[in-house]
């Protein structure tokens, strides 16, 4: 399978560690993923805050040049340039006016005739393939699938699942051989737009998602989203009680990785803020020969 | 686009001078405040309901008795974080978290000195990035940051560790469509939506 690309700028940035893990693991898994030629930023956070068009027409652009690469579908595994391009399409699709004037805004032609897609969305079509090629399977591990905000929104758009009750990321992580837990706070926000501007909201939300998981049983929380990742990751420190040994943060696509097999520094582990070694030292042998 | 409701609104208000605010919130988002029975489901689920003066349900409300003034300078509007909890929830499509957006771009235009300054210095920040290079650079945009709002110590996603971790890079990115998307920016403030 092939499919276009959209890493966005968090993925070439603070979250490299999520683009590595996306492109290793979909090659494992044989989904063919070519990037978006020029692709430009969605304006996920601040477009949408001071201008409705310039919040579609950025990620038109991007659905455009997709298009004209003759893509049928688009990776986007940046929960919010998911929810950005999502909704461009949505409102492209569902308002004749804004259809009809979008080329011009953007300069290009756009039919909108591109399908965006989440990681967990790809990597759950993908279990089966999953399934025959673990061959590191993760062995239990407990984990918290955390869907956070907008990686099920805008629901019209998101489709398949359940946008209040999701299984898709359980399915996943089962399909790799961790253990779900079940908790509560999998579908709050992170507050991570307001990481920078507002820092203290950011740590009230984050406290309550891990201690919740934590409650639950969890190891460790999957996330796929990269101000998820940073938010959890990065300012746990500031988030977890006194005491409270941290909580490792997987992206998906490295849980996956490892039960393929993958090799744990390729696929981004060393890049986290809470080290994973304490908790893959525990599992299989291999992957934690890796990490070491 | 005008649609009948949009007719309707208009014309109950065809005596006053000025668009009432649930007028100009129905131009711009196609819903009309008027239709949310304050049932509060959007604030119930609203993870900054805690922390704002104005929550979901609120603003509604607000919007509705055309408390413009008392919105447009709310910092409950910046507060919010466009998880779209609201929205997803609203038993009767009223897309609070679309109508806050609204009010957010009518305050740029309107009310631009009363911007609370955190808020407005991350956002100029940040899409000052984009129509530099086409993309963002964290770090370019945390000094831009720094630089707007003058919280110059702030905690802001640098530090060694992100170095050390090879997730900030020194050089700003730059694409070959950078001009296509500052025409996009030019495009979209000219469209005088
Ligand atoms: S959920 Fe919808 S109808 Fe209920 S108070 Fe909120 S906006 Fe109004
Ligand atoms: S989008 Fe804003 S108002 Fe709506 S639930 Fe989220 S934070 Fe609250």
């Amino acid at each position: 399978m092939t499919i276009g690309y959209y890493p966005g700028c968090s993925l070439e940035g603070t979250a490299r560690e999520y683009d590595e893990s996306v492109r290793l693991t979909a090659g494992a898994l044989d989904i063919e993923l070519k990037e978006v030629d020029d692709w430009s930023c969605c304006g996920a956070t601040s477009a949408h805050s001071v201008n409705h068009l310039l919040s579609l027409a950025l990620p038109a652009r991007n659905l455009a040049l997709a298009e004209s690469a003759g893509h049928d579908a688009v990776l986007a595994p940046c929960a919010a340039c998911y929810n950005r391009l999502a909704r461009a399409s949505h409102e492209v699709a569902t308002d004749s006016e804004l259809a009809a004037k979008m080329p011009k805004i953007i300069g290009r032609p756009f039919a909108n005739s591109v399908k965006v897609r989440t990681v967990v969305d790809v990597l759950r079509e993908a279990i089966p393939s999953i399934k025959a090629k673990a061959t590191k399977p993760l062995d239990g591990m407990k984990v918290a699938c955390y869907y956070g905000c907008l990686l099920m929104r805008p629901p019209e758009v998101s489709g398949s699942d359940d946008p209040e009750n999701p299984t898709c990321m359980e399915d996943v992580a089962k399909a790799a051989g961790a253990q779900p837990v079940s908790w509560n706070l999998r579908l709050e926000c992170c507050g991570g737009s307001m990481s920078v501007p507002r820092t203290g909201s950011v740590v009230r939300l984050g406290r309550a998602i891990l201690a919740d998981a934590r409650a639950a049983g969890a190891e460790a929380l999957v996330v796929a989203c990269p101000m998820c990742h940073s938010n959890l990751d990065f300012r746990q420190s500031a988030m977890a009680n006194r005491g409270e040994a941290p909580m490792p943060v997987f992206y998906i696509s490295q849980l996956v990785g490892l039960a393929l097999g993958l090799p744990a520094k390729e696929l981004g582990l060393d890049r986290h803020f809470v080290s994973v070694r304490s908790l893959l030292d525990n599992r299989p042998a291999a992957a934690a020969k890796e990490v070491a | 686009m005008m649609s009948t409701e949009a007719q309707t609104v208009q014309s109950e208000n065809a005596t006053a001078h000025l668009p009432t605010l649930a007028d100009e919130l129905l131009r711009r988002t196609g819903r009309n405040p008027a239709k949310c029975y304050q049932c509060g489901k959007c604030s119930a689920g609203c993870p900054m309901a805690a922390e704002t003066d104005h929550r979901p349900h609120d603003v509604l409300r607000l919007a509705g008795l055309d408390r413009r003034e008392q919105l447009l300078a709310s910092e409950s509007l910046w507060l919010c974080l466009g998880c779209e909890t609201c929205t997803a929830r609203c038993p009767n499509d009223c897309d609070p978290a679309s109508v806050i957006d609204a009010l957010k771009a009518m305050a740029v235009e309107q009310l631009p000195d009363a911007l609370p300054k955190p808020f407005s210095a991350f956002h100029h920040a940040f899409l000052d990035q984009i129509k530099a290079h086409g993309r963002i650079s964290e770090l370019g945009m945390m000094v831009s940051y720094k630089l707007r709002s003058g919280a110059l110590f702030a905690d802001a996603t640098s530090g060694p560790g992100m170095f050390q971790r090879g997730k900030l890079h020194l050089k700003p990115p730059k694409i070959e469509g950078v001009d296509e998307v500052r025409a996009i920016f030019k495009a979209c403030e000219e469209d005088g939506q």
